[in-house]
């Protein structure tokens, strides 16, 4: 009698204390899940949710038609290629600087951290002033060493408005990859670097055969979920350029929300953004079977 | 011979330490000055003369440096309401997320749980999704619930996408105390609740202060969500109103970074003082793996 409560209670109490999270997440997060792909087949009317009629295929065949979706899924592609590249390369190289000695180490680390911990909308803010077509001190600053003769609008010009975006995020983006790529690096076994050095082995040899293969995994974790966090991240088109100009700011994410919210149009809405999920399991699935193929090897 | 050969080589070799570590110096001081250049632009904007920010060219230092536009955020918006409503929304999100990631993290760091891994893998998943795709359903639910501009809807939201990296976190900092101390602990005649109450929370109250502060930060920061479910202007956080205010004084430059001044120090402050830990909890993972 006692052995069976007893065990009951070994069951009950990890139940009991999983609970209260596992609820909020299922109800938050995992509801709404299946709420916006029964969303999808609908044409959903905001105002008068009981008009809500069955579509069947028709939000994804409005979608695949419309010329906006392709510009979106470029600029998306665009977007999370550049910005994700251009944080892995500086991130690295500044994890080789960060791995040496300096004065202040320390407190420098946690000061290069802050663009992390600032509000995008503050990150947004910040930039749209320093870049400011007319009073911006990036324009001035480019002007005194010559690089451009005249004030250019950044944002405002189709052909540098998503370029600047990218430079933005990967000023935000460059400290995470950063400290990830510097925690890899400094579990690095110091006899591996000394049988490198005793055969040989110069300091690229040393960089490109041993580190980098020895920081793989975590370069590949970090990446496959800054892939998906910046191409969810939508909250610079949002202040900044709000899409445009014209579309060259519009990707995925941005087209979802304002289909949903400014044409009212959820139904559509959730499409594009249940595509735009869809893709990212796609780089989900390949960094799963990229893991296996490297423990099978 | 020898002796001076090796001498010389030796010399050799401070000379270049002393080229490297200038160079590192050097570049290290560069990437602080491009990290953190934009924070002193907008403290310089923030109290400069107002004319003096739309001169050409560009001034950069103010010929006067005055508060007015400290003084105007305060007096002529509702700047202090959108602070009190983003501190008691991100707040009630690190309490509610704490509490529950720590119970939950007790129990998969504990108890043998059928299906661990499920769960685990579950935590993750919630991590991947777009969250445009859930703001639409989302903010149906919430409105039928009346629980748009209301803390308590964003605080749930917030609380939900914290809370599967945050139990993550808290796991990696249980697994790392021994289970032994625990076991000693209940043959000292405590209970289960009584060894993590005296023995495991004592020991894990600093790791708890890094989670914290990764929840904070992201419900302080975060837009999209509170830009949807707290329409109302009373009801708008930080970031929402500083969004607002681009519209309403046709980009007020000289408010918005005074406004971006106060809604930074917060973060940055809780930010610096538990970064060490909070990296660590952050990196232990991947590493690992």
């Amino acid at each position: 009698m006692t052995l069976g409560l007893n065990r009951m209670k070994r069951h009950l109490v990890p139940l009991i204390l999983l609970a209260p999270a596992l609820i909020t997440i299922v109800v938050v997060i995992g509801f709404p899940i299946g709420r916006a792909v029964w969303l999808t087949f609908h044409d959903y009317n905001v105002l008068r949710p009981a008009r809500t009629t069955f579509a069947g295929l028709d939000n994804y065949l409005a979608t695949f038609r419309d010329p906006v979706f392709w510009t979106a899924l470029r600029n998306s592609l665009v977007w999370v290629g550049g910005a994700v590249s251009l944080q892995i390369l500086f991130g690295f190289l500044g994890a080789l600087l960060l791995n040496q000695r300096f004065a202040g180490r320390y407190l420098i680390r946690g000061l290069l951290l802050i663009p992390w911990a600032t509000p995008s909308v503050l990150v947004a803010l910040m930039w749209m002033w320093m870049l400011d077509g007319n009073y911006g001190v990036i324009n001035d600053m480019l002007r005194h060493v010559g690089l451009i003769d005249r004030y250019i609008p950044w944002v405002a010009q189709p052909a540098t408005a998503l370029p600047t975006l990218i430079v933005i995020d990967v000023w935000q983006g460059v400290p995470f990859f950063a400290v990830m790529i510097l925690a890899a690096l400094q579990a690095f076994p110091k006899e591996l670097e000394d049988a490198a050095v005793v055969d040989g082995a110069n300091v690229a040899q040393q960089l490109w055969f041993i580190k980098i293969p020895f920081i793989l995994p975590t370069l590949l974790i970090t990446t496959v979920l800054r892939i998906i966090w910046t191409a969810n991240y939508m909250d610079l088109m949002f202040i900044i350029t709000n899409g445009g100009p014209g579309f060259r700011t519009t990707t995925l994410p941005f087209l979802a929300y304002t289909t949903s919210y400014r044409r009212l149009d959820f139904g559509q809405g959730a499409t594009v953004a249940l595509i735009q999920a869809l893709l990212l399991a796609v780089v989900i699935v390949l960094y799963i079977r990229l893991l296996r193929r490297r423990q099978v090897v | 011979m020898i002796a001076v050969h090796a001498r010389r080589r030796r010399r050799t070799r401070r000379v270049a330490d002393a080229t490297r570590s200038l160079g590192v110096h050097i570049a290290v001081g560069i990437w602080l000055l491009i990290a953190l250049g934009p924070y002193v632009w907008m403290f310089l904007t923030s109290v400069k003369p107002t004319l003096e920010l739309y001169v050409f060219p560009v001034r950069y230092l103010p010929s006067a440096v005055g508060f007015e536009a400290y003084e105007q955020l305060f007096t002529t918006t509702p700047f202090l309401r959108f602070f009190r409503n983003s501190a008691v929304v991100a707040l009630s999100t690190v309490a509610f997320t704490t509490v529950t990631a720590t119970l939950a993290a007790y129990a998969l760091s504990r108890f043998r749980i059928p299906g661990k891994p499920i769960i685990l893998v579950v935590l993750l998943v919630t991590q991947l999704m777009p969250a445009v795709l859930l703001v639409i359903p989302l903010f149906i639910s919430l409105r039928s619930l009346g629980l748009l501009n209301t803390p308590w809807g964003l605080t749930l939201v917030h609380s939900a996408f914290a809370l599967p990296f945050t139990t993550y976190l808290i796991t990696g900092f249980l697994d790392a105390i021994p289970k032994e101390l625990d076991e000693a602990a209940k043959i000292d005649g405590c209970n289960d609740l009584g060894a993590f109450r005296w023995v495991v929370l004592p020991l894990l109250a600093p790791s708890l202060a890094a989670a914290s502060t990764y929840v904070f930060i992201y419900s302080w920061n975060e837009f999209i969500y509170a830009l949807t479910f707290m329409t109302r202007e009373s009801a708008r956080t930080l970031p929402v109103g500083l969004h607002g205010f681009i519209g309403e004084f046709l980009i007020r430059w000289d408010l918005l970074t005074a406004g971006g001044v106060i809604a930074t120090l917060p973060t940055v402050l809780f930010f610096l003082l538990v970064q060490r830990r909070l990296i660590a909890g952050l990196t232990a993972g991947a590493v690992k793996g």
